[in-house]
């Protein structure tokens, strides 16, 4: 790898693995909370999923010479972090975490799948590792969104408006990195518009079904700039929630 | 008086309800209850493992893996409504019990342990 394929391959990195955690930890808000036992048992081993998936990444960046995992978790600020602004908003009624974990999760599903094929071997092995836990996110976002979009008027329309107020910032998933035609020419994967284009085919017939409509593309204006640090009120106070342990004692073993 | 959920969350708080606030559950206000049954490996039978509310089959199937099968191995799951199960009662019980003079249909007292061991020994002998 020369070196501008290795920086490509790091934001890239530091793009899923803060997805991952920052979702995470928002998801593990539901805990203790959740509409019932079962469903809060099912979201809470989800978010969990999603921390772990984040610590395989952030293990990967270790190898490339970046900071430990917790240290890399813990330690920096908002400004430092590379998701996007959907998984930074607060967890809000469970319509809005349930759309957002199905508009998420559909999208790491097929951006996994893609990453499986990677050249890049460390990527492509936790890539297939995930495979099975991103299978069933889909699966519970999925029978979620079908369930309530065909339930009753109130869930129907719960949905909708969620779904309308998380459109914008979900294609802002899909935010490339500098330098990300390095990573398509040399085949670590096929960048964020192909991932876009097969996340829409996949999600469309579900929204269908489910009798939810996708907004007007005439009206679609990605949020981006996550990636470059800039970031919503919500996300600062996430972290220092997150790291206030960490920080009493950053050197503790735990 | 407190307030008394199926959610034992809820019980477990104690929390004293007012006296408008009495709500007498009717069955199924709450999600029917669906029986898990998971399989270890495949081939090997399936084993209960316990009950989950949901509104139909696939939910429960959702719920099952995560109550049941996210810890330790599982490769599939099976639900059904608690309500399907046909069950014996507790007062024929005694339909279990059978007169101890049948020992001739109990494989217990067949010795065949020793007579095991007698080969193995021999076999191990002769092979030495």
């Amino acid at each position: 790898m020369n070196e501008q394929s290795t920086l490509a391959i790091k934001e890239l990195l530091y793009k899923m693995a803060d997805d991952l955690l920052i979702l995470g930890h928002r998801n593990s808000e539901w805990t203790g909370i959740g509409p019932m036992l079962e469903e809060d048992i099912a979201f809470s081993s989800m978010a969990q999923d999603k921390i772990g998936q984040s610590l395989a990444l952030y293990q990967i960046l270790n190898t490339l010479g970046e900071a430990d995992p917790d240290t890399v978790a813990f330690t920096r600020n908002a400004p430092q972090f590379h998701n996007c602004q959907l998984v930074e908003f607060p967890i809000g009624e469970y319509d809005f975490s349930l759309v957002r974990h199905f508009l998420f999760d559909n999208a790491e599903l097929i951006r996994y799948e893609m990453l499986a094929q990677s050249s890049y071997e460390p990527l492509a092995k936790v890539a297939r590792k995930f495979k099975g836990e991103l299978k069933y996110h889909k699966f519970h976002g999925d029978t979620f969104l079908m369930k309530l979009g065909q339930g009753t008027a109130e869930s129907k329309e719960r949905m909708q408006k969620s779904l309308n107020e998380a459109w914008n910032y979900a294609l802002g998933i899909f935010e490339s990195v500098p330098h990300e035609s390095t990573l398509i020419a040399e085949g670590v994967w096929q960048g964020e518009a192909a991932l876009k284009a097969r996340w829409i085919d996949a999600i469309s017939p579900i929204l269908e079904q489910a009798g939810l409509e996708i907004p007007a593309e005439s009206t679609w204006a990605p949020v981006y700039g996550g990636l470059q640090g800039e970031h919503t009120e919500h996300l600062q106070p996430l972290l220092d929630e997150m790291s206030e342990v960490f920080r009493v004692d950053p050197t503790a073993e735990w | 008086m407190k307030i008394k959920s199926l959610d034992p969350r809820i019980t477990r708080a104690g929390i004293e309800s007012e006296e408008s606030m009495e709500i007498q559950l009717q069955p199924l206000d709450h999600f029917e209850t669906y029986e898990v049954f998971h399989q270890k490996k495949r081939g090997t039978h399936h084993q209960h493992v316990g009950t989950v509310h949901a509104p139909n089959p696939e939910m429960a199937l959702l719920f099952g893996k995560e109550q049941y099968g996210r810890r330790g191995a599982c490769v599939n799951i099976w639900v059904t409504k608690t309500a399907d199960i046909f069950a014996s009662d507790y007062d024929d019980s005694d339909i279990f019990d059978t007169t101890p003079e049948k020992l001739y249909r109990e494989a217990a007292p067949y010795k065949v342990m020793d007579r095991i061991n007698e080969y193995k020994a021999k076999q191990a002998q002769e092979n030495a």
